[in-house]
Formats: C-alpha cells, structure tokens, sequence
C-alpha cells in the first residue's frame, strides 16, 4: 500500500461521506462528526472575516492619531464585537469544533463522537447564538469590550449588553457540549490497542481542552447571568451603588476567561505535534512530557486568572501568589517548544506548507509565551497592563500561534476532508504573507505598548503615530493572506489533484482509510499494535485489518 | 508626523531607571530564547532537509534533557518572579512622608484637589524630589490613573480608595492617560502630569486661587451637616469624639477591631450602621448621595488634621470610644497574628 500510493495516480473513493447522500436535510440533520465538522468549519470561517472585518476598520480609524473616522461610540462597538466575534465565536470553537470534530473520532479510530446527536445539537446552538449575536450587532451591538468590566457594562452603558450576554452563554454551551463528547469519546471509544500511551498528542491536547470547556464554561454563564440580572434588576452583586463590588465581576470573568485563553492555544499546540512529527518523519521527542504537558497547562490555568488584575485594587500578597502561579504555567509551554524543536533533530524535514505553519507557529507562540511572561512579573506588569504590548502579546499567542496552527492542520487534513490537494504554490505564498503581515502588524505595538500607548483608544497622542500607520499596513497584508487561503480552497473543491489516501505518508489511523473517508470511517474497526508516530518503520504494522 | 522613533518613554520618576533596567533584562531573556528556538529551527530545517536515501534517525527522548529543559525555565521564571515582586512591593508601597494629593476619577475628566485647597481639572501639578502620593476614587466607572514617564498605573475604582504614588526627578510635563476602558469619551480622558522645581511648585501653589486650604473646607462641611452635633468631645455626645481618630485602631460593637483609615472614615458617613462603633447606637444617618466625592475628601482631611487626643477619651463613657494609647500596640500585635483584617484597601 505505502509503495502503491507513490507510483499510481491516487484516484476517489467511490463511496464516501460527502456522497452518501445529498440534500440540504442530509446536511441540516447529519449525525454524521465529519460533515459536522464541516458546518462548523463554514460557521466559523464566517465568524472570522466578519471579526476581520471589524479589525480593518479599527486598524483603518488608526491610522491617523484624531479619531476622524467613526465616532468614538462606534469605535468602541467596533472592537468591543471584533473581540467577541474572534473570542466566542472563531477562537474557541475554531480547533476543536472543526478539525477535532473532523479527526479525533477517526484518530482513535472510532466510527462517531459518543454522542452524535449532542454533536449536532452543540452546532445548532452554535449557529443560534452566533446569529443572534450578529443581530444584536446588527441592531446596535454592544461597546463594552469583550471583557465586560463592571459597573460600566452593568449600570452606564445604554447598548444591548444583556442580549450580548445572553447570545455568550449559549455560545459557552455549545463548547460544553463538544467538550463533553470528546472527553467520552476518547475514555470510551479508542480502538483496540489504542492505549493512552499510544493516543496521537492531537488527541492529549483536544483532550486537556474538553476538561478547561466542561469545568470553565459554567462560570461565565454565571457571572453573564448575574451581570445581566445587574442591568435589569439592579441586584447589587457588581455595582457599588447597590451594594456590589466591581473586582468581583473581574474574578469571576477572569475565572473562566484566562483557562479559556488556554482552550484557544492547547487544540493548536496538538495540531504542531502532528504537523512537526509527520514532515520531520520523526517520532515526536518526549511523547509523555509533552502529553502531560498539555493536561499540566489545563490544572494550572484554572489557578493564575488574578494575573490580570495586579494594577486593579487586589492585595498585593494575592497579587504575588498569582504572579508565582503564572509563571508556573509558563513551564510546560516551554517543555513544548523545546521538545518539537528536537523532534526535528535528524530528521529529514520537508517544508510542505502546514510545516510553514507549524514552523510560524514555533516561533511567534515563543514571542507570544515570553511576552507572556514578562506580563505576569509584576513590577512590569503595571507598566504595561492595559496598553498596546498586552493587545501584542495577546495576539502573538492567538493569531500567531492559534490561527497559524489552525491554518497548518487545515491544510494538513483538507485533502483528507475533501480527498483533494490545495495547490501547494499559492499555499506558501499564503503562509509566507501571513507570517510577514502578522509580525508588521504586531511587532510595532509591542513598542507602542511600552511607550504609554492604552488600549482601545479612538484617539491617540501625535507621537505613537508612525507604529499605528507600520501596524495597520501590516493588518492590510495580513488581510490578503487570509483571503487567498479561502480562494484556493474552494478552487481545489473542483480542481485540486485527488489526494489518495495518505498524501503526507503520515502515522496515524485518519490516514489509514480513504480520504474522503467513509460514512462510518472504517469498514473494519483497526486495531492498533504500535506506539504513535511510528515513522521510520514499516507503516503496514500500525494497523492490522 | 513624528519621525524619530523611541523605544522607551521619558524616564521622570525614581522608579522608571527601575523599571527599565527590569525590562531591559526581559526583553534580552526572550530574544535570547526566541533566536536561539529560531536558529535551531533554521539549521535544523537546513542540515536535515528532506533528501533521497536519507533516512530519519529515531530517537524517542531524553529524560535528562527534559530535566534540563524544565529546571532552566523554571530557575529563570523564578528570578524573574522575585525581581518583579521586590519592584512591585516598592511600587505599591508609598513612603510615609510623602505629599498627599487627591484626585477623582469621573467620566470622563480628572479632578484633583491639593492640600492647600488648590483644585485644578486634567492637569496635575506636583513637585520633584519628593515623594508625591495620589489618593484616587472614581464617582462612576472604574478608571485608570496612568503616567508612563513615572511607569505607574492604578485602577480607581469606585467606592473605594487607592493610592498610587511617585517621585518625579525631572521637570516636565507628561501624559496622564485613563488606560482602563471607561465608556464613550475614554481615549479623551487624559491629562498631563506637571513636574515642577520646588520652588516653582511653591510659587504655583501661592499663585493659586484656593478657598481655604482641603481641612478648612472639610471643617465647613463637617459644620454645614451638623456633623458636631453628635461628635462632639464631650459625655453627652451620641456619636463617637472624632479627635485623634485617624490611623488608629476601632473597637466596633461585633468586637472586631479596624483602623480608622480613609476607606474607614468613608464607609462611616456613606453606611453608618456598616461599621459602629462599640458603645455606641446606629442611630447616626447616611450622607449617601448628599456628600460629593470631592466633600469626602475635604471632611477626611479636616478629620485626620483633628488634632491627636488628650491621653484619655474625652467623652467620659463606660466604653471608651477609641482605645487607650497603651492598648494599641497590643491591638495591632493582635491583627498581624491574623486576627480581624482591616476593614480593606491595600495593606501589604
């Protein structure tokens, strides 16, 4: 078979999930991961033009120091929506919902996720609350900030902040519910011989994300709820004037909202371990620490949330315990780094382009990650919190890392979704444009940041102008990258070679059956006898039929 | 358009030389790492770049470098954790000799008051060479007090009074920002911090045209609301003597014992009956609504500048008002023992 591939053209399956039937209703009520994946996939792809959409307008109002293009009621609106756009609707779902839905079940090598129906109710009422938040929006949005700080957001803004809450915590169930079927699905549906051992690190970390979904999420349904029972009621939680405490809003918020950060970056961090492994035709370095790495992060993410706060009225010994606590978590991000760094050492490395990806990766989540650092010091921190080098650092780790590795893992399974190739010219181009435009655009408001630059100011000081005018030109590039992606990929839907079944002669069971796969994924359940990443020896081992 | 490009802003305070330095050691510790991740990664995808008849060497890991690769990071983070705690503690923490100014956060301007009585809006002035601290409350949404070329920041929450505080070293003006976002009009919430000689800050200062200076103001008020109706130093007063009050611990009637500080002497005007006083009826009214922040500021001032009480509570009650002198160190030995914490703000 692994000989076969390379000499004959690869040809399409005759049967398989994207043919065995048709009509909007095979769709609309499929209970079928793979094809639930991809409604995610078309979802979010949505949700993150239109989030680019509000940072073009953001990067475009920047550019001169008056705030002379929108007004600064519409300024806020527009990055208060960019950031719960990208947020709630693109970053969170992004990984897990679509290439996690797509390939963890296949990985483990079962037929579906444990719960098929949940699956497909999670996308509805993704949909639901992603549209409805787009009406609120529409009609008005919200100019609190995607953070939401009391008592602004309780008791003085005049938008729609209760139906933004609202459309949130319905997004936050959606995730519950995705989390909670991989964590079944991988307890209870690994192929035989599939040991925990041998689960691919892309499984590990889905897996350390689902448990930050299942345990976090319901937190923020609860400060949203009381925040939006604050704005109707006057309950008194929040709000000094009724008796409440607005640092307890930022607790709250933050208790959910930095192990969210880590449910953004972990599905990213598994997709670098297959992508570096599969194109150094190397196992991966280290496959415990950097397993345990990943479920290292998700336990001490629940426990450093107050890093946000140094400069916000808590003590200063809770504020010396939260800085000691973060830079604890710093430590299993390092292993990681270091460990995919040696993955590559002797192998034989081939720069298709989810390697660029991954490789982009790399090195803006070390910026991203050690910025990170230098924030959660604190005799820094005051200095920097709440100015530009945060907005750096934040993104460094999201669109640097997170949408680099999502990019990387969407090009890496596409052809096993479609069972056709992108064309891999345009692709590098792409992934090349995207790493230029990304650090033209983010390096300068590191400097902006320590310069006294705040964050989300319509209007700024005269002399932060020249990084403002680098940072939008290098938003405007970065538009283009992804852009092209979104062109070349529908392109390919027709016109693109037809991959076979294993293009990248990766391990693992995704590519093990056709691609597209079939309905059920396998006709036989695999049974599997090797450990993970298996490169260099005869692949037929891996799985006996 | 500015052409020349800074990396850093203006250093004008003590501790910004401070901060940069630890900056400056941050930002080699992460290019260091970032290159060196960068170069393995350039000589890696060079040296073993794909080619026929080469095959991948297996290698499964190294427990020994794992070691190696945790302890590192973890030896750095930890440095850079104490470094950071030991600036942070003496950014915090402001000396106790300092000249205290107050100032409101409102949407969407700055309000700042003098001791003399001086007020002025959006701008700050403020000697150099001594230590200045900024007693900050906002009237609505939480702000933000930021002056980079000091490398201060502190949120100003409602309800609540914080500090921030600096030395100025040069003279100049700098930007004050608000960087927490506060609504509509929060990128024009900013104002400049004006850095003077001494003696220019003194002839400022006389040059002023102020009613009096914060206590005597505070003093009209204490009068206008008929405060010394019931605080008064004599036996039949129904409401605590309030001289000497300031800074000193409180027996309150649940036995807990709190500091008379400003979040105290606050608390007690706008919610009487949160805190009373042992011996003592809650009979006493809200000011809630009636005093302007700026008037509880003033009546603070007229409060701690009450002059220190004679060696025994005035009014001559069965339950003293205040504690002894000599039962005070007892107290405070008390609360750092973790008995009751004071009432709140920051106390490191």
């Amino acid at each position: 078979m692994s000989t076969a591939t390379t000499t004959i053209t690869p040809v399409m399956p005759a049967k398989h999930y994207l043919n065995d039937n048709y009509g909007i209703r095979s769709w609309l009520l499929t209970k079928d991961h793979k094809r639930i994946a991809l409604l995610y996939l078309g979802s979010i792809t949505f949700f993150f033009f239109m989030g680019g959409l509000f940072a073009a307008l953001i990067r475009l109002e920047l550019l001169t120091p008056a705030g002379d293009l929108f007004t600064s009621d519409t300024y806020n609106k527009l990055f208060s929506m960019h950031g719960i756009n990208m947020v709630f609707f693109f970053l969170v779902p992004s990984i897990p919902a679509t290439l996690g839905n797509f390939v963890l079940p296949i990985m483990l090598g079962a037929k579906d996720l444990a719960f098929p129906k949940i699956n497909l109710l999670s996308w509805y009422i993704y949909i639901g609350a992603a549209f409805f938040s787009l009406a609120v929006m529409v009609s008005g949005g919200v100019d609190t900030g995607w953070t939401f700080y009391t008592p602004l957001s309780s008791g003085f803004l005049r938008t729609h902040v209760a139906l933004m809450a609202v459309g949130i915590i319905f997004a936050g169930f959606s995730s519950i519910f995705t989390g909670l079927n991989f964590i079944v699905t991988v307890h209870r549906m690994r192929a035989p011989g599939l040991t925990w051992g041998r689960l691919p690190l892309f499984v590990w970390s889905n897996y350390a994300t689902s448990l930050i979904m299942v345990l976090a999420t319901p937190v923020l349904a609860i400060t949203l709820i009381l925040l939006a029972m604050e704005r109707t009621f006057h309950i008194g939680v929040f709000d000094p004037r009724y008796g409440g405490d607005p640092v307890l809003f930022q607790h709250m918020f933050w208790f959910y909202s930095h192990p969210a950060v880590y449910i953004m970056i972990l599905p990213g961090m598994g997709v670098i371990s297959e992508l570096i492994t599969c194109f150094s035709r190397k196992r991966v370095f280290g496959y415990s620490f950097v397993a345990f790495s990943s479920i290292a992060i998700a336990v001490f993410g629940f426990l450093v949330w107050a890093h946000h706060m140094f400069v916000a009225g808590i003590s200063q010994y809770s504020a010396m315990v939260f800085s000691l606590l973060s830079m604890a978590v710093a430590i299993p991000s390092a292993v990681k780094v270091f460990n995919w760094t040696a993955t590559m050492y002797k192998g034989t490395v081939s720069l298709e382009t989810p390697m660029l990806y991954a490789l982009g990766f790399i090195g803006l989540f070390t910026i991203g990650g050690l910025t990170g650092v230098m924030l959660a010091a604190l005799g820094m921190d005051v200095h920097l919190h709440d100015t530009y080098f945060v907005i750096a650092h934040f993104h460094y780790v999201m669109v640097g890392g997170m949408v680099s590795a999502y990019l990387g893992g969407l090009h890496f399974w596409w052809p096993k979704m479609t069972g056709r190739m992108y064309p891999e010219a345009p692709a590098k181009l792409a992934a090349i444009i995207t790493f230029i435009g990304f650090n033209l655009t983010f390096f300068p408001q590191f400097i902006l940041g320590y310069l006294g630059m705040p964050r989300r100011y319509h209007a700024y000081p005269e002399e932060f102008q020249v990084l403002n005018v680098l940072s939008s030109a290098g938003a405007s590039v970065l538009a283009v990258a992804f852009v092209l992606p979104a062109i070349y990929f529908l392109w390919s839907l027709k016109y693109g070679q037809i991959a076979g079944d294993n293009p990248w002669k990766a391990t693992g069971l995704e590519w093990q059956t056709s691609s597209p796969p079939p309905t059920h994924n396998f006709h036989e359940v695999p049974v599997v006898t090797a450990p993970p990443y298996n490169y260099g020896s005869d692949q037929e081992v891996t799985v006996v039929h | 358009m500015h052409f020349n490009l800074p990396l850093f802003p203006e250093q004008a305070s003590t501790i910004a030389g401070q901060v940069d330095a630890f900056y400056l050691f941050l930002v080699l510790i992460t290019t260091f790492f970032s290159l060196l991740i960068a170069l393995l990664i350039l000589f890696f995808i060079i040296r073993y770049r794909r080619r026929p008849d080469h095959e991948a060497e297996q290698i499964h890991g190294s427990t020994l470098l794992e070691i190696v690769w945790t302890a590192i990071p973890l030896g750095i983070t930890l440095c850079i954790f104490v470094w950071g705690a030991v600036l942070y503690y003496r950014i915090e923490n402001p000396p106790t000799n300092a000249l205290e100014i107050y100032g409101v956060g409102k949407q969407w301007m700055w309000k700042f008051q003098h001791p003399g009585g001086q007020r002025e809006i959006n701008t700050l002035h403020v000697p150099t060479g001594r230590p200045v601290k900024v007693t900050l409350i906002s009237q609505d949404v939480i702000h933000d007090f930021f002056v980079p070329a000091f490398r201060v920041k502190q949120d100003v929450l409602p309800n609540r009074y914080v500090y921030s505080w600096f030395e100025a070293t040069k003279p100049g003006s700098y930007h004050l920002f608000c960087s927490q976002y506060c609504g509509t009009n929060h990128s024009a919430m900013i104002g400049h911090v004006i850095a003077m000689k001494p003696e220019d800050y003194a002839e400022w200062l006389a040059s002023g045209k102020a009613e009096g200076s914060l206590s005597s103001m505070g003093e009209k008020l204490f009068q206008e609301f008929g405060c010394t109706t019931c605080h008064r130093p004599d036996s039949g007063a129904r409401g605590p003597n309030l001289q000497g009050l300031y800074g000193r611990p409180v027996r309150l009637s649940d036995n807990r014992v709190v500091v008379a500080d400003d979040n105290y002497i606050r608390e007690s005007i706008l919610n009487p009956n949160a805190k009373v006083v042992q011996g003592f009826q809650p009979i006493m009214p809200t000011f809630q609504g009636v005093v302007s922040e700026e008037g509880l500021i003033q009546i603070t001032e007229y409060i701690k500048h009450m002059g220190t009480q004679e060696s025994e509570p005035i009014n001559n009650r069965s339950t003293p008002t205040q504690l002894r002198d000599n039962e005070v160190p007892m107290i405070q030995q008390e609360l750092q023992q973790g008995g009751q914490p004071a009432p709140s703000g920051k106390k490191p």
